[in-house]
């Protein structure tokens, strides 16, 4: 028996009931659709997540004081009232570690910023030159901090976007002088707009100062918060931040049973985290329309079924005419089949173009992944092929004297 | 030899019990039939004398319960379900009371679909499709489907895809059963001309006596077993009786809406 002469009748079949075929084959539609356009929501998100991350630069490293053992409380946040970091640990960073290509000390306050009749309570961050490399964030206007204004101790601020439109409201900002504390700066420069971070925090409203002037003339305090440094790779942060770690207990004099005094985090566990909390929501949304995909599947089993006792009498003649019991079983089958691949097709379109449109109407970002669209196909087929077996074998088990005598 | 090839179905004490709960029913109790090539026979009797039974036994739709069966020269008592359908697929035509067309489908495909499960190539299905209608004088209908035609032209398709593999015997099972008897004498027509045309060889199970004169011999079926089993002496020619018969066609009906009308112009 020739498989493309089934293959031939069972397309002949499915053609002599197009609006059947159609309504089966619309579960699958919708549950592939499904799949793909929920795959492309998560996949997005994830995309532009990792994206801000990677903003922010995957060879960053965030030393910051204080211990997971505070008197016996152990705990994993930074301890930020400790005085255990300085600036000459920043400066042996730099020097010591051949990994770290660039540093900058952190010190950081909020502060009531006034400009004539205008105020603004933002957080005023002491940073190094080198911070803007570090972040990777470019001034939109003016200029960042320099090396000279950090050794002057200069009363010189740079903007966040959010800031300066609170305070200038369109005028010009660069030149003008605002009052922080009650003391003077002279505002060099507005930081480019960086929008929310992956939490949802305005990254805008921020400022930033030479950490001596922070230090000195705000804060009066000779230790340092935190540290950026950046690593002269992405491949290199592990190695940095190990070295780092040892260089500090060394420099902090701990035994070797004392816990560390300081944490140093690197932005690939942060991507890392967000990541994996990412593919935990593609799971969960490709699942859910996986299980719309199970139904379609089950809608086409429950159609064939109700077709081979439908189509009983047209089992009895072709079985009179000479078809064997595996013709009929694989022409059930590539029925099945036809439907849930077909639908399988119409359904990648159909997802494919939610998944542009999505965007489009709901702003959403959205990723089409080629794993989605093969994942969807292979079990379409596998939906065909298990759903449509049952049927399949009861219609080929059928007897012809019976089948045909069926009313 | 020469004799056992003539003989196109032998049957030796054919037997068929259907075990119904605890009850044995014998449908058929020791048949044995000869049928030559060419012959046009009628099978008869009235309902439960066990015709039906043999019918599907003829026709390799079941298996005896005891006895032999030959074939065309094959044994096909005690074959497998798919040697069955094989057997049916190369050796019989099936014609039935109800047609048996697939509805939805043209003409064309309804002939075609015993050459597809014999894996015959397109060129020489289509070929065979066509001159099996032309020999049903179906020529021009090929693409209507079964709804679209009369109850004799479906019949005549039934017929057209029964000949489409070249059987050894065709088989009608109340052929004329949902017809007129104007057209039931037009489809004994067909079978008259394919049966002295063409040499084919005919079986025809009916209960209409009038049927049967059509046949060149009779098998009368009581209980399970054959009763009697003459040759027809007077057998009807169905183009003499198509002529004989009174045209009960649209233009007596014409006649009287005319009547009506002129009855309708009067008053």
């Amino acid at each position: 028996m020739n498989i493309l002469m089934i293959i031939r009748i069972a397309f002949l079949a499915l053609a002599r009931n197009k609006a059947r075929a159609a309504l089966t084959m619309l579960g699958v539609i919708i549950g592939v659709a499904a799949v793909i356009a929920m795959v492309s929501i998560g996949q997005g998100a994830q995309a532009s997540v990792n994206e801000q991350i990677a903003s922010i630069g995957t060879n960053l490293l965030f030393v910051t004081a204080g211990a997971a053992n505070t008197g016996g409380v152990r705990s994993g946040t930074a301890d930020l009232g400790r005085r255990t970091l300085t600036v000459d640990d920043v400066n042996a960073i730099k020097v010591e570690v051949p990994t770290v290509a660039l540093v900058s000390p952190i010190v950081s306050s909020r502060a009531q910023i006034v400009f004539g009749n205008a105020n603004w309570n933002t957080s005023v961050q002491g940073v190094s030159d080198q911070f803007q490399a570090i972040r990777l964030w470019k001034v939109q206007d003016g200029a960042f901090i320099s090396d000279s204004d950090v050794q002057t101790e200069a009363r010189v601020i740079v903007l966040g976007q959010t800031v300066a439109n609170n305070l200038f409201m369109g005028t010009e900002p660069v030149g003008q002088t605002v009052r922080v504390m009650n003391l003077p700066f002279r505002v060099i420069g507005v930081m480019a707009s960086k929008g929310q971070d992956a939490q949802g925090r305005d990254q805008d409203d921020i400022t930033f100062a030479p950490y001596t002037t922070v230090q000195k003339k705000l804060l009066a305090i000779t230790y340092i918060q935190s540290a950026y440094v950046s690593a002269v790779s992405a491949d290199a942060t592990y190695s940095a931040q190990s070295q780092i770690a040892s260089l500090l207990r060394q420099r902090h004099k701990l035994a070797p049973n004392e816990d560390d005094d300081f944490f140093v985090r690197n932005q690939a566990d942060i991507a890392a985290t967000a990541d994996a909390t990412n593919s935990i929501m593609t799971l969960l949304l490709g699942s859910i329309a996986g299980v719309s995909l199970l139904v379609g599947g089950i809608g086409i089993m429950n159609i064939m079924l109700v077709s081979v006792t439908e189509r009983t009498r047209e089992i009895g003649i072709r079985m009179a005419i000479g078809a064997r019991s595996s013709a009929i079983r694989t022409q059930f089958l590539i029925e099945a089949i036809v439907l849930s691949l077909c639908g399988g097709a119409i359904g990648i379109v159909l997802g494919i173009l939610i998944s542009i449109l999505i965007p489009k109407i709901l702003g959403w970002a959205t990723l089409i992944s080629s794993t989605a669209i093969i994942g969807s196909v292979i079990f379409s087929v596998a939906v065909g092929v298990f759903f449509g077996y049952y049927p399949a074998r009861k219609a080929a088990n059928l007897d012809p004297i019976d089948a045909l005598r069926y009313e | 030899m020469g004799t056992e090839a003539e003989l196109v179905i032998q049957m030796e004490s054919i037997h068929k019990t259907y075990t119904m709960g605890d009850v044995e029913v014998h449908a058929l109790r020791g048949i044995s039939l000869q049928v030559r090539k060419g012959e046009f026979v009628a099978i008869m009797g009235a309902s439960g004398s066990g015709k039906s039974t043999m019918m599907n036994i003829l026709g390799c739709l079941d298996n005896p319960t005891k006895g032999t069966y030959f074939l065309d020269g094959e044994d096909v008592s005690a074959l497998s379900k798919d040697d069955r359908s094989d057997i049916r697929n190369r050796k019989i035509g099936f014609i039935f009371q109800g047609f048996n067309l697939l509805s939805r489908t043209s003409a064309r495909e309804n002939v075609e679909l015993p050459m597809l499960y014999a894996g015959i190539d397109t060129n020489e299905r289509l070929k065979r499709t066509s001159e099996a209608l032309a020999s049903v004088g179906l020529a021009g209908r090929e693409n209507n489907h079964p709804n679209q035609l009369s109850g004799g032209q479906q019949q005549r398709v039934a017929i057209a895809r029964s000949l489409v593999n070249q059987p050894a015997i065709i088989l009608a099972d109340e052929p004329t059963g949902n017809l007129d008897s104007r057209t039931s004498i037009e489809v004994m027509e067909i079978f008259q001309k394919l049966n002295r045309e063409k040499g084919i060889t005919l079986i025809v199970v009916t209960h209409e006596p009038d049927i049967a004169r059509f046949a060149g011999r009779v098998v009368l079926f009581k209980d399970g077993r054959i009763k009697k089993d003459y040759p027809v002496i007077d057998q009807l020619d169905a183009t003499n009786e198509l002529k004989s018969l009174p045209e009960i066609s649209d233009d007596d009906d014409l006649i009287e809406i005319e009547d009506i009308d002129g009855t309708d112009a009067l008053t």
